[in-house]
Protein backbone atom coordinates (compact mmCIF):
# COMPACT_ATOMS: atom_id res chain seq x y z
CA UNK A 1 0.00 0.00 0.00
CA UNK A 2 2.50 2.44 1.03
CA UNK A 3 4.59 1.65 -2.06
CA UNK A 4 2.23 1.82 -4.22
CA UNK A 5 1.37 5.39 -3.11
CA UNK A 6 4.88 5.66 -3.05
CA UNK A 7 4.82 5.07 -6.83
CA UNK A 8 2.25 8.07 -7.86
CA UNK A 9 3.98 10.56 -5.97
CA UNK A 10 5.95 13.30 -8.67
CA UNK A 11 9.84 13.63 -7.96
CA UNK A 12 8.48 16.97 -6.22
CA UNK A 13 6.29 15.48 -3.64
CA UNK A 14 8.93 13.19 -2.73
CA UNK A 15 11.54 15.84 -2.74
CA UNK A 16 8.73 17.75 -0.46
CA UNK A 17 7.79 14.66 1.68
CA UNK A 18 11.60 14.38 2.49
CA UNK A 19 12.27 18.17 3.72
CA UNK A 20 9.13 18.56 5.57
CA UNK A 21 10.19 14.86 7.23
CA UNK A 22 13.61 16.28 8.25
CA UNK A 23 11.78 19.14 10.06
CA UNK A 24 9.23 17.29 11.72
CA UNK A 25 10.09 16.96 15.48
CA UNK A 26 10.57 13.33 17.13
CA UNK A 27 8.32 12.09 19.57
CA UNK A 28 9.57 12.11 22.97
CA UNK A 29 9.00 8.46 23.29
CA UNK A 30 11.73 7.50 25.98
CA UNK A 31 9.62 10.46 28.10
CA UNK A 32 6.06 8.54 26.93
CA UNK A 33 7.74 5.02 28.08
CA UNK A 34 8.52 6.36 31.09
CA UNK A 35 5.15 8.15 31.87
CA UNK A 36 3.34 5.02 30.47
CA UNK A 37 5.11 2.73 32.86
CA UNK A 38 4.70 4.73 35.76
CA UNK A 39 0.84 5.89 35.42
CA UNK A 40 -0.12 2.41 34.26
CA UNK A 41 1.87 0.42 36.83
CA UNK A 42 0.03 2.88 39.37
CA UNK A 43 -2.97 2.03 38.19
CA UNK A 44 -2.54 -1.88 38.23
CA UNK A 45 -1.24 -1.59 41.91
CA UNK A 46 -4.40 0.26 42.19
CA UNK A 47 -6.28 -2.62 40.73
CA UNK A 48 -4.03 -5.36 42.63
CA UNK A 49 -5.08 -3.36 45.86
CA UNK A 50 -8.46 -3.37 45.50
CA UNK A 51 -8.62 -7.25 44.23
CA UNK A 52 -6.52 -8.05 47.78
CA UNK A 53 -9.02 -6.34 49.87
CA UNK A 54 -12.01 -8.30 48.20
CA UNK A 55 -10.36 -11.08 48.89
CA UNK A 56 -9.27 -10.27 52.27
CA UNK A 57 -12.49 -8.03 53.64
CA UNK A 58 -15.20 -9.29 51.34
CA UNK A 59 -14.70 -13.17 50.63
CA UNK A 60 -14.28 -12.99 46.82
CA UNK A 61 -12.07 -15.82 45.58
CA UNK A 62 -9.23 -15.13 43.57
CA UNK A 63 -11.44 -16.13 40.72
CA UNK A 64 -14.26 -13.78 41.71
CA UNK A 65 -12.82 -10.82 42.83
CA UNK A 66 -11.86 -9.54 39.02
CA UNK A 67 -14.99 -8.27 38.42
CA UNK A 68 -15.80 -6.20 41.39
CA UNK A 69 -12.46 -4.54 40.85
CA UNK A 70 -12.67 -4.10 37.08
CA UNK A 71 -15.87 -2.38 38.01
CA UNK A 72 -14.60 0.09 40.53
CA UNK A 73 -11.78 1.06 38.09
CA UNK A 74 -14.29 1.65 35.43
CA UNK A 75 -16.44 3.77 37.72
CA UNK A 76 -13.22 6.05 38.59
CA UNK A 77 -12.35 5.90 34.92
CA UNK A 78 -15.47 7.01 34.01
CA UNK A 79 -15.63 9.43 36.92
CA UNK A 80 -13.27 11.20 36.01
CA UNK A 81 -13.87 11.44 32.61
CA UNK A 82 -17.27 13.45 33.54
CA UNK A 83 -15.29 15.53 35.86
CA UNK A 84 -12.90 17.02 32.77
CA UNK A 85 -9.38 15.13 34.40
CA UNK A 86 -9.35 12.26 32.43
CA UNK A 87 -8.12 13.94 29.48
CA UNK A 88 -5.28 15.33 31.00
CA UNK A 89 -4.23 12.89 32.68
CA UNK A 90 -4.27 10.34 29.50
CA UNK A 91 -2.86 13.27 27.26
CA UNK A 92 0.51 12.99 29.91
CA UNK A 93 0.21 9.53 30.59
CA UNK A 94 -0.50 7.90 26.88
CA UNK A 95 -0.62 4.32 26.86
CA UNK A 96 0.00 4.04 30.43
CA UNK A 97 -4.00 4.83 30.43
CA UNK A 98 -5.30 3.94 27.81
CA UNK A 99 -4.11 0.27 27.73
CA UNK A 100 -5.73 -0.52 31.09
CA UNK A 101 -9.58 -0.86 31.37
CA UNK A 102 -10.03 2.61 32.22
CA UNK A 103 -8.60 3.95 28.58
CA UNK A 104 -11.76 1.66 27.65
CA UNK A 105 -14.62 3.32 30.22
CA UNK A 106 -12.76 6.65 29.11
CA UNK A 107 -13.53 5.98 25.71
CA UNK A 108 -16.99 5.40 26.13
CA UNK A 109 -18.27 7.79 28.03
CA UNK A 110 -16.56 10.47 26.64
CA UNK A 111 -18.25 10.10 23.69
CA UNK A 112 -21.32 9.64 25.39
CA UNK A 113 -21.13 13.00 27.10
CA UNK A 114 -19.80 14.60 23.51
CA UNK A 115 -23.18 13.56 21.53
CA UNK A 116 -25.28 13.82 24.58
CA UNK A 117 -26.51 17.28 22.49
CA UNK A 118 -28.08 14.99 19.65
CA UNK A 119 -30.31 13.15 21.79
CA UNK A 120 -30.15 10.16 24.10
CA UNK A 121 -30.95 7.70 21.49
CA UNK A 122 -29.49 9.13 18.26
CA UNK A 123 -26.77 10.88 20.19
CA UNK A 124 -25.92 8.46 23.33
CA UNK A 125 -26.57 5.70 21.96
CA UNK A 126 -25.94 5.72 18.81
CA UNK A 127 -22.22 7.23 19.55
CA UNK A 128 -21.13 5.71 22.96
CA UNK A 129 -19.52 2.65 21.41
CA UNK A 130 -17.93 4.78 18.28
CA UNK A 131 -14.38 4.40 19.53
CA UNK A 132 -15.28 1.19 21.69
CA UNK A 133 -16.79 -0.81 18.92
CA UNK A 134 -13.78 -1.87 17.01
CA UNK A 135 -11.94 -2.85 20.60
CA UNK A 136 -14.91 -4.68 21.09
CA UNK A 137 -15.40 -6.27 17.36
CA UNK A 138 -11.84 -7.51 16.90
CA UNK A 139 -11.74 -8.28 21.09
CA UNK A 140 -14.63 -11.00 20.39
CA UNK A 141 -13.17 -12.06 16.75
CA UNK A 142 -9.40 -12.73 18.35
CA UNK A 143 -11.22 -14.64 21.79
CA UNK A 144 -13.06 -16.76 18.95
CA UNK A 145 -9.74 -17.79 17.13
CA UNK A 146 -8.19 -18.29 20.29
CA UNK A 147 -10.94 -20.38 21.88
CA UNK A 148 -10.74 -22.70 18.59
CA UNK A 149 -7.30 -22.97 19.35
CA UNK A 150 -7.44 -24.06 22.86
CA UNK A 151 -10.57 -26.55 22.13
CA UNK A 152 -7.89 -28.44 19.73
CA UNK A 153 -6.97 -31.99 20.82
CA UNK A 154 -3.40 -31.76 22.58
CA UNK A 155 -3.47 -27.86 23.29
CA UNK A 156 -4.89 -26.64 26.41
CA UNK A 157 -8.38 -27.50 27.77
CA UNK B 1 -8.42 44.81 -11.42
CA UNK B 2 -6.58 40.98 -12.68
CA UNK B 3 -3.74 41.78 -12.57
CA UNK B 4 -1.06 38.76 -13.61
CA UNK B 5 -2.38 35.38 -13.77
CA UNK B 6 -4.25 35.13 -10.23
CA UNK B 7 -4.08 38.58 -8.20
CA UNK B 8 -7.03 41.52 -7.26
CA UNK B 9 -6.05 45.21 -7.62
CA UNK B 10 -8.68 47.41 -5.83
CA UNK B 11 -7.58 50.85 -7.10
CA UNK B 12 -10.39 52.18 -5.42
CA UNK B 13 -8.83 51.25 -2.01
CA UNK B 14 -11.81 49.31 0.02
CA UNK B 15 -11.70 50.35 3.58
CA UNK B 16 -11.67 47.92 6.43
CA UNK B 17 -14.18 50.14 8.70
CA UNK B 18 -14.66 48.24 11.58
CA UNK B 19 -12.85 44.65 12.76
CA UNK B 20 -14.54 42.76 15.75
CA UNK B 21 -12.93 39.45 17.40
CA UNK B 22 -14.55 37.05 20.14
CA UNK B 23 -12.50 34.40 21.75
CA UNK B 24 -12.69 32.20 24.48
CA UNK B 25 -10.94 31.21 28.14
CA UNK B 26 -7.69 29.54 26.76
CA UNK B 27 -7.23 32.40 24.44
CA UNK B 28 -7.94 35.02 27.17
CA UNK B 29 -4.45 33.74 28.89
CA UNK B 30 -2.56 33.70 25.71
CA UNK B 31 -0.11 36.98 24.87
CA UNK B 32 -3.06 38.48 22.73
CA UNK B 33 -5.51 38.35 25.39
CA UNK B 34 -5.80 42.48 24.96
CA UNK B 35 -6.10 42.52 21.10
CA UNK B 36 -9.68 40.75 22.02
CA UNK B 37 -13.30 42.96 22.21
CA UNK B 38 -15.07 40.05 23.87
CA UNK B 39 -13.64 37.43 25.60
CA UNK B 40 -15.39 34.53 27.52
CA UNK B 41 -15.12 32.38 30.50
CA UNK B 42 -17.18 29.74 29.58
CA UNK B 43 -15.70 27.58 26.36
CA UNK B 44 -19.65 26.64 26.08
CA UNK B 45 -20.70 30.51 26.30
CA UNK B 46 -23.60 29.67 28.30
CA UNK B 47 -24.72 27.28 25.13
CA UNK B 48 -26.37 24.10 24.93
CA UNK B 49 -23.09 22.43 22.63
CA UNK B 50 -20.27 22.90 21.08
CA UNK B 51 -21.63 24.04 17.66
CA UNK B 52 -24.09 26.53 19.48
CA UNK B 53 -21.44 28.03 21.33
CA UNK B 54 -18.96 28.18 17.97
CA UNK B 55 -22.27 30.10 16.04
CA UNK B 56 -22.74 32.33 19.21
CA UNK B 57 -18.76 33.19 18.35
CA UNK B 58 -19.46 34.01 14.44
CA UNK B 59 -22.76 36.28 15.89
CA UNK B 60 -20.80 38.30 18.61
CA UNK B 61 -18.06 39.07 16.14
CA UNK B 62 -20.25 40.06 13.83
CA UNK B 63 -22.80 42.45 16.00
CA UNK B 64 -19.79 44.15 17.43
CA UNK B 65 -17.85 44.67 14.02
CA UNK B 66 -21.45 46.21 13.34
CA UNK B 67 -21.54 48.35 16.28
CA UNK B 68 -18.15 49.31 15.95
CA UNK B 69 -18.59 50.41 12.32
CA UNK B 70 -21.42 52.59 13.13
CA UNK B 71 -23.79 50.79 11.14
CA UNK B 72 -26.84 48.33 11.34
CA UNK B 73 -27.80 45.22 10.33
CA UNK B 74 -29.52 46.09 7.22
CA UNK B 75 -27.17 48.15 5.84
CA UNK B 76 -24.96 45.22 5.45
CA UNK B 77 -25.27 44.30 1.64
CA UNK B 78 -23.85 41.20 1.51
CA UNK B 79 -22.24 38.83 4.61
CA UNK B 80 -19.49 36.33 3.33
CA UNK B 81 -19.02 33.74 5.86
CA UNK B 82 -16.99 30.42 6.43
CA UNK B 83 -15.92 27.86 9.31
CA UNK B 84 -14.78 24.21 9.53
CA UNK B 85 -18.12 22.52 10.64
CA UNK B 86 -19.77 20.54 7.83
CA UNK B 87 -22.10 22.40 5.49
CA UNK B 88 -20.82 25.51 7.36
CA UNK B 89 -24.30 25.11 10.01
CA UNK B 90 -22.03 28.28 11.86
CA UNK B 91 -22.29 30.58 9.12
CA UNK B 92 -25.58 29.80 7.54
CA UNK B 93 -27.07 30.04 11.30
CA UNK B 94 -24.95 33.45 11.90
CA UNK B 95 -26.69 34.17 8.21
CA UNK B 96 -30.28 33.40 9.37
CA UNK B 97 -30.22 36.15 12.49
CA UNK B 98 -28.33 38.74 10.38
CA UNK B 99 -30.69 38.47 7.42
CA UNK B 100 -28.28 40.15 5.01
CA UNK B 101 -27.91 38.68 1.30
CA UNK B 102 -25.26 35.88 2.26
CA UNK B 103 -22.36 33.88 0.41
CA UNK B 104 -21.29 30.74 2.33
CA UNK B 105 -17.77 29.77 1.58
CA UNK B 106 -15.63 27.66 2.61
CA UNK B 107 -11.69 27.87 2.83
CA UNK B 108 -10.94 25.86 5.61
CA UNK B 109 -8.47 28.15 8.08
CA UNK B 110 -8.04 30.01 5.01
CA UNK B 111 -11.29 31.54 5.24
CA UNK B 112 -10.73 34.32 6.48
CA UNK B 113 -8.75 35.77 3.61
CA UNK B 114 -11.20 34.48 1.44
CA UNK B 115 -13.37 36.43 2.79
CA UNK B 116 -12.08 39.26 3.14
CA UNK B 117 -10.29 39.22 -0.47
CA UNK B 118 -14.16 38.47 -1.68
CA UNK B 119 -15.26 41.35 0.31
CA UNK B 120 -12.81 43.77 -1.16
CA UNK B 121 -13.50 42.73 -4.67
CA UNK B 122 -17.37 43.47 -4.13
CA UNK B 123 -16.64 47.16 -2.69
CA UNK B 124 -14.06 47.40 -5.36
CA UNK B 125 -16.23 46.64 -8.40
CA UNK B 126 -19.39 48.98 -6.59
CA UNK B 127 -21.40 45.82 -6.24
CA UNK B 128 -21.43 46.79 -3.00
CA UNK B 129 -21.26 50.22 -0.25
CA UNK B 130 -20.65 47.72 2.78
CA UNK B 131 -19.84 44.27 3.04
CA UNK B 132 -19.12 41.88 6.02
CA UNK B 133 -17.00 39.12 6.27
CA UNK B 134 -16.30 36.71 8.79
CA UNK B 135 -15.56 33.03 9.97
CA UNK B 136 -14.92 31.39 13.44
CA UNK B 137 -13.82 28.00 15.11
CA UNK B 138 -14.15 26.17 18.30
CA UNK B 139 -11.92 24.09 19.93
CA UNK B 140 -14.23 21.74 20.94
CA UNK B 141 -16.12 21.86 17.89
CA UNK B 142 -13.52 20.68 15.84
CA UNK B 143 -11.99 18.41 17.87
CA UNK B 144 -15.60 16.77 18.12
CA UNK B 145 -15.64 16.48 14.41
CA UNK B 146 -12.28 16.21 12.74
CA UNK B 147 -10.85 14.25 15.84
CA UNK B 148 -11.54 12.49 18.84
CA UNK B 149 -14.46 13.81 21.90
CA UNK B 150 -13.01 16.53 23.91
CA UNK B 151 -12.99 14.42 27.06
CA UNK B 152 -11.07 11.58 25.36
CA UNK B 153 -8.12 11.08 26.61
CA UNK B 154 -4.86 10.65 23.77
CA UNK B 155 -1.61 11.98 23.46
CA UNK B 156 -0.81 14.02 20.25
CA UNK B 157 2.33 14.32 18.50
CA UNK B 158 4.44 17.26 18.90
CA UNK B 159 3.26 17.95 15.31
CA UNK B 160 -0.08 18.63 16.41
CA UNK B 161 -2.06 22.21 16.41
CA UNK B 162 -4.12 23.51 18.83
CA UNK B 163 -7.76 24.72 17.23
CA UNK B 164 -8.59 28.18 18.47
CA UNK B 165 -11.93 29.35 19.84
CA UNK B 166 -12.31 32.92 18.74
CA UNK B 167 -14.67 33.94 15.94
CA UNK B 168 -13.41 37.46 13.64
CA UNK B 169 -15.09 39.35 11.87
CA UNK B 170 -14.17 42.70 9.18
CA UNK B 171 -16.92 45.57 7.59
CA UNK B 172 -15.23 46.59 4.39
CA UNK B 173 -17.04 49.81 2.71
CA UNK B 174 -16.31 51.78 0.01
CA UNK B 175 -13.89 55.29 0.87
CA UNK B 176 -16.82 57.42 -1.05
CA UNK B 177 -19.66 55.41 0.59
CA UNK B 178 -18.55 56.44 3.57
CA UNK B 179 -17.83 60.20 2.75
CA UNK B 180 -20.68 61.13 0.51
CA UNK B 181 -23.10 59.78 3.56
CA UNK B 182 -21.59 61.63 6.29
CA UNK B 183 -22.33 65.06 3.81
CA UNK B 184 -26.15 64.64 3.64
CA UNK B 185 -25.86 63.77 7.38
CA UNK B 186 -27.53 60.44 7.49
CA UNK B 187 -24.90 58.56 8.85
CA UNK B 188 -21.40 59.83 10.45
CA UNK B 189 -18.45 58.86 8.75
CA UNK B 190 -17.41 55.18 10.66
CA UNK B 191 -14.24 55.14 10.60
CA UNK B 192 -13.59 58.95 11.60
CA UNK B 193 -14.97 59.28 14.72
CA UNK B 194 -14.17 55.80 16.67
CA UNK B 195 -11.02 56.10 18.41
CA UNK B 196 -9.99 52.88 17.93
CA UNK B 197 -10.13 52.57 14.46
CA UNK B 198 -8.17 55.81 13.45
CA UNK B 199 -5.84 54.78 11.10
CA UNK B 200 -7.54 54.19 7.95
CA UNK B 201 -6.68 50.77 6.54
CA UNK B 202 -6.98 49.95 2.89
CA UNK B 203 -7.56 46.38 1.35
CA UNK B 204 -4.67 47.05 -1.83
CA UNK B 205 -4.60 44.01 -3.61
CA UNK B 206 -5.29 40.06 -2.74
CA UNK B 207 -4.12 36.59 -4.80
CA UNK B 208 -6.16 33.80 -4.82
CA UNK B 209 -4.21 30.57 -4.22
CA UNK B 210 -4.41 27.31 -5.97
CA UNK B 211 -4.69 23.96 -4.33
CA UNK B 212 -1.48 22.22 -3.53
CA UNK B 213 -0.75 18.79 -2.59
CA UNK B 214 2.11 17.93 -1.61
CA UNK B 215 0.81 14.04 -0.95
CA UNK B 216 1.38 14.54 3.17
CA UNK B 217 -1.61 12.19 4.63
CA UNK B 218 -1.06 12.96 8.33
CA UNK B 219 -3.69 14.84 9.80
CA UNK B 220 -1.62 15.43 12.72
CA UNK B 221 0.87 17.77 10.80
CA UNK B 222 -0.97 20.26 9.25
CA UNK B 223 1.95 22.74 9.13
CA UNK B 224 4.29 20.71 6.99
CA UNK B 225 1.21 20.17 4.20
CA UNK B 226 0.24 23.61 3.78
CA UNK B 227 3.69 25.34 3.97
CA UNK B 228 3.75 24.69 0.31
CA UNK B 229 0.24 26.04 -0.48
CA UNK B 230 1.74 29.20 1.30
CA UNK B 231 4.73 29.14 -0.59
CA UNK B 232 2.72 29.00 -3.97
CA UNK B 233 0.88 31.87 -3.29
CA UNK B 234 3.54 34.21 -1.81
CA UNK B 235 5.37 33.55 -4.31
CA UNK B 236 2.28 34.59 -7.24
CA UNK B 237 1.67 37.58 -5.16
CA UNK B 238 4.90 38.80 -5.90
CA UNK B 239 5.09 37.78 -9.50
CA UNK B 240 1.75 39.25 -9.92
CA UNK B 241 2.25 42.43 -8.26
CA UNK B 242 5.52 42.64 -9.74
CA UNK B 243 6.85 43.72 -6.11
CA UNK B 244 9.65 42.47 -3.86
CA UNK B 245 10.13 41.04 -0.66
CA UNK B 246 10.54 44.37 0.55
CA UNK B 247 7.26 45.78 -0.16
CA UNK B 248 5.52 44.48 3.01
CA UNK B 249 6.73 45.80 6.88
CA UNK B 250 5.17 41.88 7.66
CA UNK B 251 4.29 38.70 6.36
CA UNK B 252 2.37 36.35 8.22
CA UNK B 253 0.89 32.90 7.39
CA UNK B 254 -2.29 31.86 8.95
CA UNK B 255 -1.83 28.76 10.79
CA UNK B 256 1.69 26.52 9.80
CA UNK B 257 3.01 26.40 13.56
CA UNK B 258 6.03 26.19 14.53
CA UNK B 259 6.80 22.48 12.30
CA UNK B 260 5.36 24.30 9.07
CA UNK B 261 6.95 27.93 9.45
CA UNK B 262 9.97 25.98 9.53
CA UNK B 263 9.63 24.17 6.62
CA UNK B 264 8.66 27.84 4.79
CA UNK B 265 11.37 29.40 5.87
CA UNK B 266 13.07 26.89 4.16
CA UNK B 267 11.03 27.12 1.20
CA UNK B 268 11.55 30.80 0.58
CA UNK B 269 15.25 30.28 0.53
CA UNK B 270 15.23 27.44 -2.13
CA UNK B 271 13.06 29.50 -3.68
CA UNK B 272 14.65 32.79 -3.89
CA UNK B 273 12.57 34.46 -1.64
CA UNK B 274 14.58 35.92 1.20
CA UNK B 275 12.37 37.97 4.19
CA UNK B 276 14.15 38.48 7.24
CA UNK B 277 13.00 36.37 10.58
CA UNK B 278 11.93 40.06 11.98
CA UNK B 279 9.86 40.37 9.14
CA UNK B 280 8.15 37.17 9.05
CA UNK B 281 5.18 35.93 11.56
CA UNK B 282 2.76 32.94 11.55
CA UNK B 283 -0.71 33.32 13.49
CA UNK B 284 -0.81 29.96 14.84
CA UNK B 285 2.46 31.13 16.94
CA UNK B 286 1.37 34.36 17.77
CA UNK B 287 -1.69 33.73 19.26
CA UNK B 288 -0.25 31.56 22.27
CA UNK B 289 3.16 32.85 22.34
CA UNK B 290 5.68 29.74 23.44
CA UNK B 291 2.68 27.34 25.50
CA UNK B 292 4.03 24.02 24.97
CA UNK B 293 0.47 22.55 25.86
CA UNK B 294 -0.65 23.57 22.05
CA UNK B 295 2.28 21.38 20.74
CA UNK B 296 3.51 23.13 16.95
CA UNK B 297 0.72 26.14 17.48
CA UNK B 298 -2.71 27.42 17.07
CA UNK B 299 -4.89 26.49 14.13
CA UNK B 300 -8.42 26.94 12.43
CA UNK B 301 -10.46 29.43 10.79
CA UNK B 302 -10.32 31.39 14.19
CA UNK B 303 -6.74 31.69 14.48
CA UNK B 304 -5.93 34.17 11.16
CA UNK B 305 -9.22 35.90 11.64
CA UNK B 306 -8.67 37.23 15.65
CA UNK B 307 -4.92 37.30 15.52
CA UNK B 308 -5.10 39.59 11.82
CA UNK B 309 -9.11 41.07 12.62
CA UNK B 310 -7.43 42.08 16.34
CA UNK B 311 -4.04 42.25 17.18
CA UNK B 312 -2.53 42.87 13.80
CA UNK B 313 -4.82 45.18 12.32
CA UNK B 314 -4.67 47.09 15.91
CA UNK B 315 -0.82 47.34 15.54
CA UNK B 316 -1.09 48.40 12.13
CA UNK B 317 -3.25 51.29 13.05
CA UNK B 318 -1.06 52.29 15.55
CA UNK B 319 1.69 52.66 13.06
CA UNK B 320 4.13 49.83 13.56
CA UNK B 321 3.46 48.60 10.22
CA UNK B 322 2.46 50.58 6.77
CA UNK B 323 1.77 47.42 4.72
CA UNK B 324 1.19 43.97 5.87
CA UNK B 325 0.30 40.79 3.68
CA UNK B 326 -2.09 37.80 5.60
CA UNK B 327 -1.72 34.83 3.67
CA UNK B 328 -4.52 32.63 5.69
CA UNK B 329 -3.59 28.64 4.87
CA UNK B 330 -5.88 25.91 4.65
CA UNK B 331 -5.91 22.48 5.19
CA UNK B 332 -9.08 21.14 2.76
CA UNK B 333 -9.18 17.54 4.57
CA UNK B 334 -12.51 15.88 5.78
CA UNK B 335 -12.28 12.99 8.28
CA UNK B 336 -13.74 10.90 5.90
CA UNK B 337 -11.12 11.74 3.24
CA UNK B 338 -8.43 11.24 5.35
CA UNK B 339 -9.89 7.76 6.92
CA UNK B 340 -9.57 6.96 3.02
CA UNK B 341 -6.13 7.12 2.64
CA UNK B 342 -6.72 10.52 0.74
CA UNK B 343 -3.67 12.75 1.21
CA UNK B 344 -4.30 16.79 2.39
CA UNK B 345 -4.93 19.40 -0.67
CA UNK B 346 -4.26 22.54 0.90
CA UNK B 347 -4.79 26.26 -0.48
CA UNK B 348 -3.38 29.71 1.12
CA UNK B 349 -5.11 33.39 0.02
CA UNK B 350 -3.21 36.15 0.64
CA UNK B 351 -4.20 39.72 1.07
CA UNK B 352 -1.98 43.12 1.49
CA UNK B 353 -3.56 45.84 3.47
CA UNK B 354 -1.64 49.36 4.06
CA UNK B 355 -2.29 52.04 6.21
CA UNK B 356 -4.09 55.25 4.66
CA UNK B 357 -2.35 58.17 5.74
CA UNK B 358 -2.25 58.51 9.39
CA UNK B 359 -5.51 60.43 11.36
CA UNK B 360 -7.93 61.00 8.91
Amino acid sequence: MAQANAKKLTPIQREYQALAKAYEPSRPLLQNFIRAFVVGGAISVLGQGLEDMFIHYFGFTQKTAGNPTVAILILLAALATGLGVFDKLASFAGAGTAVPVTGFANSIVSTALEHKSEGYVLGVGGNMFKLAGSVLVFGVVAAFFIGIIRSLPGLGG
Amino acid sequence: MLIGHQSWKFSTRPQILSTAVVGGPFEAQGPLAEDFDILHGDLLLQQKSWEQAEQMLLHEACDKAIEKAHLTKDRIQFFLSGDLMNQIISSSFAARTLASPYLGIFGACSTSMEGLALAALLVDKQCARYVMTATASHNASAEKQYRYPTEYGSQKPPTAQWTVTAGGAAVVGAVEAAANEAVDGSVIDPIAKDEETKGRLAVTSATVGRVVDMGLTDPFNMGAAMAPAALATIEAHFRDLDVGEEHYDLVVTGDLGKVGAKILGELMVRHGIHIPDDRYADCGLLIYGDNPAVWSGGSGCGCSASVTYGHLFRELRRGRWKRILVVATGALLSPLSFQQGESIPCIAHAVAIERDGDTP
